[in-house]
């Protein structure tokens, strides 16, 4: 306890305002668009998967045979249950496939993006099941493709559901990244994790604490803004 | 012309498989507005689905001009499907395009050149009365404005029929009002084969020329409205025409009498006073339980559920004066209730 009110001493704060200002606005950056493109990659990987979910479905518009629906919801769910910390470990090989090395803020992104995509899929599963069946009816009635009423009816009618799910996979990723920083990773998370961990520099990482907790809200609230703007159900 | 022959549709359920359809024959000339009638779980939605095949009809055939629908490929079968579009109870629109959006779409899918669909979008939007709100978003719109424009867009590929399922059952009497008769307006206009797929009576008659009545997947009676409806000889019609007969919440008799069942073909006989008449000049004073007119077509309907008091004297007295009175056909009732405990 002494320790730890000890590092909030006057001195401690004045050197956690150097840092604050020397590293964090890097160690920002790196986390801003760690997030965003494992945000992106993931959206890439599962937007298709979660579309596949819901029209191969044995009650979808394009039913796809069982057994392979089977194994892919299998594999999703696997992917969502290891834990992060242990998925970094075993995805070293594929990152140092792709990237080269596994350290690093870009090595980073590719756990994050093995670790999120599953997630995302689901995501974009339960918006497109929230459409209204009656509305898929119609685009049969009226003579549509498989691909017409994918591409011209549920993803046009899901854009608030999705873009209020995103919203929720961006801040989860953003968790993920302090996480990452602390294996190898850059950002916001590294700094807090040699600072506050390593050399008992609480107020460092409380002031990352903080910044974090920022960013989640400002991706939230913009998220959420988005989502309303673009729902014409909403009577303006 | 749409034939339907020997349509039968079975649902396997968790409970074991369930007839919706059994052995159904129709037939839809062109520029009938057709009505279907059932109450709730007769089969009437899975045969209207059946006509576009968003349902596969177990066994049987739908023919449109002598083309069998269920022999079509996918692809055939879509293009059918712009020639026989629907509308449904919900409206069905698309909540995240705007009206003109949505009576453009069914032209979006076949590739129309974007200047030509957003003119035919205007114009229908026209036509159902909604020109001013080609840019507003369907939220914003009443429930009769939201199927207003759900038929603008089953009109976009100038189809040849047109499915109607439940179409006002979400509206109030006065929207239903204005509906139906935006429908009809459009089969005199441009001829369209209109089906109508209703559990509401009123629908029927207000605009229907050719009625059929579904009862458990079958068709019970089917003819000219004005026919069935003034002699519903079908359990299930009478059901729907005369609810309050069927409901057992009709008149009961006074169980000393025959009961006579008048039917009215035609308005003139509504204003003659046929049973203050019959009491002056037979001297019979009949009991009158329960009646019941109706406009069909233009031309006044109706029932009237009478008992004679007496004997088969009396009843052959009655039976007599009521045969000479033209545009009358008189029925001779089972009881209904009452009676028969009293008897025994």
């Amino acid at each position: 306890m002494s320790q730890f009110a000890k590092a909030f001493e006057p001195d401690k704060l004045q050197e956690a305002w150097h840092v604050f200002l020397t590293e964090f606005p890097q160690g920002l950056w790196e986390t801003v668009y760690v997030t965003l493109l494992a945000t992106l990659f993931a959206i890439l990987l599962g937007l298709p998967l979660g579309i596949l979910l819901v029209t191969g479905d044995e009650k979808g518009i394009r039913p796809l045979p069982k057994p392979l629906m089977k194994v892919v919801n299998v594999i999703i769910n696997f992917l969502r249950s290891v834990p992060f910390l242990i998925l970094m470990v075993m995805v070293i090989p594929l990152t140092r496939a792709i990237v080269g090395t596994s350290i690093g803020s870009v090595a980073s992104i590719v756990p994050l993006v093995v670790a999120a995509f599953p997630f995302v899929a689901r995501l974009v599963e339960s918006s497109l099941r929230e459409l209204d069946p009656n509305i898929i009816e119609m685009a049969q009635s009226m003579g549509s493709s498989t691909a017409q009423i994918i591409f011209r009816v549920m993803l046009p009618e899901s854009v608030p559901s999705l873009v209020t799910n995103f919203t929720l996979a961006i801040t989860t990723i953003l968790g993920y990244t302090a996480m990452s920083g602390a294996m190898g990773g850059g950002g916001l998370g590294k700094i807090a994790i040699n600072y506050g961990y390593s050399r008992y520099k609480y107020a460092v990482l409380y002031l990352a604490v903080i910044v974090l907790v920022l960013l989640v809200q400002v991706f939230q609230s913009v998220g959420t803004r988005l989502a309303a703007r673009l729902d014409k159900r909403i009577k303006k | 012309m749409i034939e339907l022959r020997n349509l039968s549709k079975r649902f396997v359920t968790a409970d074991g498989p369930v007839d919706a359809l059994n052995n159904v024959n129709l037939t839809v000339n062109d520029g009938d507005i057709y009505g279907i009638i059932g109450m709730s779980g007769a089969g009437k939605s899975t045969l209207v689905r059946c006509i576009n095949m968003l349902e596969r009809p177990t066994e049987g055939s739908v023919l449109l001009d002598g083309r069998d629908l269920g022999a079509l490929s996918k692809k055939q079968m879509q293009d059918v499907r712009r020639e026989v579009t629907m509308i449904f109870q919900s409206f069905n629109l698309l909540m995240q395009s705007t009206c003109l959006q949505n009576v453009m779409f069914p032209l979006k899918l076949i590739h129309t050149p974007r200047a030509e669909a957003e003119a035919r979008a205007r114009e229908l939007l026209e036509t159902v009365g909604l020109p001013d709100k080609a840019n507003v978003y369907p939220a914003q719109l009443s429930g009769g404005q939201q199927q207003r424009v759900a038929i603008a867009r089953a009109l976009a590929t100038k189809p040849r029929v047109l499915l109607c399922d439940e179409a006002t059952s979400a509206l109030d009497p006065k929207t239903t009002q204005s509906i139906l008769e935006l429908i009809r307006q459009i089969n005199r206009d441009t001829g369209i084969t209109v089906i109508v797929i209703t559990h509401q009576m009123s629908v029927v008659q207000e605009i229907c020329n050719r009625v059929a009545i579904l009862e458990n997947g079958a068709v019970v009676e089917e003819g000219d409205v004005s026919q069935v409806f003034s002699r519903p000889r079908a359990a299930a019609t009478r059901a729907l025409v005369f609810p309050e007969m069927a409901s057992g919440e009709g008149p009961v008799s006074t169980g000393y009498g025959q009961l006579l069942r008048l039917i009215f073909e035609g308005s003139i006989t509504i204003d003659k006073p046929l049973i203050a008449s019959m009491a002056m000049d037979c001297g019979i004073a009949a009991n009158i339980l329960g009646a019941s007119t109706r406009t069909v077509g233009k031309r006044e309907y109706g029932y009237m559920l009478i008992e004679i008091p007496g004997g088969p004297d009396e009843l052959a007295r009655a039976l007599k004066y009521i045969q000479n009175v033209p545009d009358v056909v008189v029925q001779v009732e089972a009881q209904y209730n009452g009676r028969e405990a009293d008897e025994a």
